[in-house]
C-alpha cells in the first residue's frame, strides 16, 4: 500500500508496539499480560509494517526467517523444561534466581519460568509472521 | 510364477540361505524329543504371563494334535527351505523370501501349539499375513498382485469373523484356555451362544481352508514361487482351518449343526474339487485342486465322532502332507529343468530325470491309494471312516469313492504321464535337478512307503495321540493295518482302482467336456473380480458425494453435527435445569449485548464480503469487551489481538476471492436452520452450565499457591507458564506446525501455477 502517512506513521508505531509488546511479555507474571499476548502485538507491529512497506522490507527488518524464529521460540521453550532435569526436578519444574535479593525484596528475579515465555513469544510471533508474509506474497 | 533362471548350478545364497533351514531342522529335532512322553499320552504345556490385568497367557500346549502338526510344519519346512534354496539360488531377492518364509513356519507353529484364543488368533493372522506377502513375492506380476490381495482379502474377512467367533468362546466358557474350554466337554452345545460361536468359527475356518464357496483363492495363489506351494498350500497354511476345526471338536462337535454343516460342505467341497482338478492342465494347478479334495475330506470326518473318523482324520493328514508336498517339489524341479507345467508338453522324462520319477511315481502311488503304501491305509480307513457315519453312510461313502477315484486319475496326469509317456518336445537339454532340490521329495515319498510298511510306527507316535486329542480316549483309535481281510472297504478300494483308471484313460475327453462345461457356469473368480470392481466405483462415488470440495457444504455438516451432539447430548441425560436468562445484568451489558446483535445481524444479512468480515470485527471486539467486563483482561487482549490479525489476514484474501457465484443476498433456510439451532443449543447449554454450582477447589488451589510457589500474581499467566507449562508447549507447538504446513501449502500452491 502507497501511502505517505502511513509510512511515516508506522516508523513511530512499530518501534511502540515492540517495545510494548516486550513491556507485555515481562509484566505478564504479575499483571495481565504474557508471552501469547506479547508475540501477538509484536506481530502486528510487524505486519503494519508490511502493509506500509512490503513485506520485503519487513523481512529485511526482521533478519531471521519468521519461521526460523518460530522453530527457535519452540526449542527455548523447551530448554526451559529441561532445566528442571538438572536440578533432579520434573519435567518443566520452574527455576528460580533472584538476584540480590534481601529481607524486603526478591531482587531480580530470573527463572526458567521467564525463559519459557520468552520462547512463547518467539514461537507465537514467528508462526503470526509466518502465515502473515506467505499470505500476502503468494495469494 | 517367478521367472525360472535356466541355470540350475547348486549353488546356494550363503548363509541367508542356510540359517533358515538349520533353524527348521533344530525345531523338527526340538519337537522329536517330545514324541517319547506324548506318546505316553502326556501333554507338555508352557505357560508366561502376557498381559496378567486381563487375565491373558501366553500358553503354549504340545499334545498329539499339536505335535503331529509341528512336526509336519517344522520338518517338511526345513525341507522346502532346502530346496528353495536351490530352486532360487542367486534370486536377488532372496533374503526376503527366506525371511517371510521362515516367518511362516514360526507363525503356523505359534498357531498349531497355542492353548490360549486370543494368542491363536495372534497367530492366525500372522500366518495370513505372511503368506499374503509369499504369495505375492513375485511381485512384478500384477496377476501375483492380485491373487495375493484376493488370498488376504477372503482369508482376513473370515479372521474377522473367527476373532468374533473366538471372543464369544471365551465368554460362553469363561475362560481364554483352549485346554480349560476342551476339558469342559461338550457342555458348551447347551450355552445360548453356542450356534454364534460355531456359525463364526467355521466362517473362519472355511475361508482359511478354502472349502467351497470360499475355494476360488487357492488355486489362484498358485502365484507363488513352488516351494512356497508346497509348503503353505498343501502342508500348512491351508489346514490352520482344519487344525482349529480339530482342536475344537472335543467341545463343538455332536450337534446336529455341525454334523451337517461339515459333512455338506466337506463333501461338497471334496467331489467338487476332483472334478475341477481334472481339468487343468497346468500340473500345479490340478495339485491345487486336489488340496481342496484333501481338505474337503478332512472337513468331511471332522464333521463325524466315530472312532474310525477320527483315526482317518489323523492318518490321512499326515498322508496327504507327505505325498502332497513331496508332488508340488517335484513339479518345480520339472518346471525348472524343463521351463513348462503343461502337460500337454510334457513326456518321456523319465529317463531324464530318474530320480525326481521315481520320487514321483512313490508319492502318486501312496496319493492312488496303492498298498503297500499309507496312501492305502489312509483310503480303508477314510472309507471304514464313512461307512461308520450314523446317517446317510453310503452317501458319504460315495462322495468319497468319487472323490477318490479322480485323485486317482490326477495323480496318474500328474506323476506318471510326463515322466512315462510320449517324448519330450521341449527343446533344452534336461537334466536331473542338483541334490537339495531331490532331497525334499525322495525324503517325504520314503517316508510314505516305510510308514506303510510300518503302520505300526506311526499308530504309536502319532496317530494315537492325535485320535485321544480328539475323542479324549486311547480306545477309540482304530488300528493301522496294511491288510485287514476282504470286507467292505477293500471292496470299495478294488472299485476305486477300476473307475479310477477308467477315468485316467478318458480323462483327455472328459477335459474337454468338463471346460465346456466351465465356460457357461458362472465363474466366482470372475464374480470376484466384479465384486471389486463395484467396491471401488462405490467408494470413489460416495468420496464424490461425502467430499465436494465447497467449503459452505463442510461448515454445514460442522455445525449441524455439533447443534445436534449437543441437543442430542442435553436431551439424552434429562433436561439439565437453566439459571435465569436476566441473572446479574447491569445497565452497561443492555448496549454490550446490541453490538454483539447489531454486528451477527449485519454479517448474516449484508451482501458485501468485505461488510460482512467487518461486521464479524464487531462481534469479535464485543466478545473482548465481555471479558473485559466480567474480569479476564488476559483474554480480552489476546482475543483483540487476534481480531486486528484475522482483519488483516482476510483483507489479504479477499482482494483475490473471486465474485461470489450465487447471489449474496439469497435466502437460504437450510443455513438459517443451522445457524439458529447452534445459537439456541449453545445458549440452552450456557445457561444449563450456569446453573450448576460452581466448583472452586480448583480455582482456591491456584489462588493460594500462584504467589507463594511460582512467585507470580497473574494466576492467567502463572497457569500458563508454570502450573500447565507442558500444556502451553504443546499449544504452542500446534501453532508454529500449524504456520509452517500453511506456509508450506500455499508456497506449493504458487510452484503449482507455474
Amino acid at each position: 500500500m502507497n501511502s505517505i502517512i502511513l509510512r511515516a506513521g508506522t516508523r513511530y508505531l512499530v518501534g511502540l508496539l515492540l517495545l510494548f509488546s516486550v513491556f507485555m511479555l515481562l509484566r505478564g507474571h504479575n499483571e495481565p499480560g504474557g508471552g501469547f499476548i506479547g508475540g501477538l502485538i509484536g506481530a502486528s507491529g510487524f505486519v503494519l509494517f508490511a502493509i506500509a512497506c512490503g513485506t520485503g522490507d519487513a523481512r529485511r527488518a526482521l533478519r531471521l526467517a519468521p519461521e526460523t524464529l518460530a522453530v527457535l521460540g519452540l526449542g527455548l521453550a523447551f530448554l526451559a523444561g529441561l532445566v528442571a532435569a538438572l536440578f533432579g526436578d520434573e519435567f518443566f519444574t520452574g527455576q528460580w534466581l533472584f538476584i540480590g535479593a534481601t529481607e524486603d525484596s526478591k531482587g531480580l528475579p530470573l527463572s526458567t519460568v521467564l525463559m519459557f515465555d520468552i520462547g512463547v513469544y518467539l514461537a507465537v510471533f514467528g508462526a503470526t509472521l509466518s502465515l502473515v508474509f506467505a499470505m500476502e506474497e503468494e495469494v | 510364477m517367478t521367472a525360472v533362471d535356466t541355470d540350475i548350478a547348486p549353488r546356494g545364497n550363503g548363509w541367508v540361505g542356510l540359517a533358515p533351514i538349520v533353524l527348521a531342522a533344530g525345531l523338527f529335532a526340538a519337537f522329536a524329543t517330545a514324541l517319547p512322553s506324548i506318546a505316553a499320552g502326556e501333554a507338555l504345556a508352557f505357560v508366561r504371563p502376557w498381559v496378567p490385568a486381563l487375565g491373558l497367557s501366553l500358553a503354549f500346549v504340545i499334545d498329539g494334535l499339536s505335535l503331529t502338526f509341528a512336526l509336519l510344519i517344522s520338518g517338511i519346512g526345513a525341507l522346502v527351505l532346502l530346496y528353495s534354496n536351490s530352486y532360487l539360488a542367486g534370486h536377488p531377492q532372496y533374503r526376503r523370501f527366506a525371511l517371510y518364509l521362515t516367518a511362516f513356519m514360526l507363525s503356523m507353529l505359534g498357531l498349531v501349539l497355542a492353548d490360549d484364543l486370543i494368542v491363536l488368533f495372534v497367530f492366525w493372522e500372522l500366518t495370513t499375513f505372511t503368506s499374503y506377502l509369499l504369495i505375492g513375492f513375485s511381485h512384478r506380476s500384477e496377476m501375483s498382485r492380485r491373487n495375493a490381495l484376493q488370498a488376504l482379502f477372503v482369508t482376513a474377512a473370515g479372521g474377522l469373523a473367527f476373532l468374533a467367533g473366538l471372543i464369544l468362546l471365551g465368554i460362553a466358557a469363561g475362560t481364554t484356555r483352549i485346554s480349560e474350554i476342551v476339558a469342559q466337554g461338550e457342555a458348551l452345545q447347551s450355552h445360548a451362544l453356542y450356534l454364534p460361536i460355531l456359525i463364526l468359527l467355521l466362517a473362519g475356518a472355511f475361508t482359511k481352508s478354502a472349502q467351497v464357496p470360499f475355494h476360488f483363492w487357492l488355486p489362484n495363489a498358485m502365484a507363488a514361487p513352488t516351494p512356497v506351494s508346497a509348503f503353505l498350500h498343501s502342508a500348512t497354511m491351508v489346514k490352520a482351518g482344519v487344525y482349529v476345526l480339530a482342536r475344537m471338536h472335543p467341545s463343538m462337535a455332536g450337534s446336529d449343526v455341525w454334523f451337517y454343516t461339515l459333512t455338506t460342505f466337506g463333501a461338497v467341497t471334496a467331489v467338487f474339487a476332483s472334478i475341477l482338478a481334472l481339468r487343468q492342465t497346468d500340473l500345479k494347478q490340478a495339485l491345487a485342486y486336489t488340496t481342496l479334495m484333501a481338505l474337503g475330506t478332512l472337513t468331511l470326518f471332522l464333521g463325524q465322532e466315530s472312532g474310525y473318523a477320527m483315526t482317518a482324520f489323523a492318518t490321512f493328514l499326515i498322508v496327504h502332507s507327505l505325498y502332497k508336498a513331496a508332488l508340488f517339489l517335484v513339479i518345480g524341479a520339472v518346471d525348472k529343468a524343463t521351463g513348462t507345467r503343461e502337460v500337454d508338453a510334457l513326456g518321456g522324462l523319465g529317463r531324464l530325470m530318474p530320480i525326481t520319477a521315481a520320487a514321483a511315481a512313490v508319492s502318486a502311488m501312496s496319493m492312488a491309494g496303492f498298498p503297500p503304501f499309507l496312501g492305502f491305509i489312509g483310503k480303508e480307513l477314510k472309507y471304514a471312516g464313512a461307512l461308520a457315519v450314523a446317517s446317510e453312510p453310503m452317501l458319504v461313502a460315495g462322495a468319497v469313492l468319487l472323490a477318490n477315484a479322480l485323485m486317482f486319475a490326477v495323480a496318474g496326469i500328474v506323476a506318471f504321464r510326463p515322466f512315462w509317456r510320449g517324448a519330450p518336445t521341449v527343446t533344452r537339454p534336461v537334466r536331473e535337478v542338483p541334490w537339495p532340490m531331490l532331497a525334499g521329495p525322495v525324503i517325504l515319498a520314503a517316508l510314505g512307503a516305510v510308514f506303510g510298511l510300518n503302520p505300526d510306527l506311526l499308530q504309536r507316535t502319532l496317530v494315537t495321540p492325535t485320535v485321544l486329542s480328539l475323542t479324549g480316549e486311547v480306545e477309540a483309535a482304530r488300528e493301522l493295518k496294511l491288510w485287514a481281510g476282504v470286507n467292505l472297504p477293500l471292496i470299495l478300494s478294488v472299485a476305486t482302482f477300476a473307475l479310477g483308471l477308467l477315468l485316467y484313460i478318458g480323462h483327455v475327453h472328459l477335459r474337454r467336456a468338463l471346460t465346456r462345461a466351465a465356460q457357461r457356469t458362472p465363474s466366482l473368480d470372475a464374480g470376484w473380480d466384479r465384486f471389486m470392481d463395484g467396491l471401488r466405483l462405490g467408494a470413489i462415488h460416495l468420496t464424490a458425494r461425502i467430499q465436494t470440495g465447497r467449503m459452505t457444504d463442510y461448515l454445514s455438516v460442522t455445525f449441524a453435527t455439533i447443534a445436534l451432539a449437543l441437543a442430542a447430548a442435553m436431551v439424552g441425560r434429562g433436561l439439565p435445569g437453566f439459571a435465569p436468562l436476566a441473572g446479574e445484568t447491569t445497565w452497561l451489558h443492555v448496549p454490550l449485548a446490541a453490538l454483539l446483535i447489531a454486528g451477527a445481524a449485519q454479517a448474516a444479512f449484508t451482501s458485501s464480503r468485505i461488510a460482512a468480515v467487518a461486521a464479524l470485527g464487531v462481534v469479535g471486539i464485543g466478545a473482548a469487551l465481555v471479558f473485559i467486563f466480567f474480569g479476564a483482561p488476559d483474554v480480552a487482549i489476546t482475543q483483540l489481538m487476534v481480531e486486528v490479525l484475522v482483519v488483516v489476514l482476510v483483507a489479504v484474501v479477499m482482494l483475490r476471492l473471486p465474485e461470489l457465484r450465487e447471489a449474496p443476498d439469497r435466502f437460504r433456510p437450510g443455513h438459517a436452520l443451522i445457524a439458529v439451532s447452534v445459537g439456541a443449543v449453545t445458549s440452552l447449554m450456557l445457561l444449563a452450565v450456569l446453573d450448576t454450582p460452581l466448583d472452586r477447589s480448583v480455582t482456591d488451589f491456584f489462588e493460594a499457591a500462584s504467589w507463594p510457589e511460582a512467585f507470580g500474581r497473574n494466576i492467567v499467566n502463572v497457569i500458563l507458564v508454570d502450573f500447565r507449562a507442558l500444556d502451553t508447549f504443546g499449544e504452542v507447538a500446534v501453532v508454529v506446525v500449524a504456520a509452517l504446513s500453511a506456509v508450506a501449502l500455499l508456497r506449493q500452491k504458487r510452484e503449482d501455477n507455474r
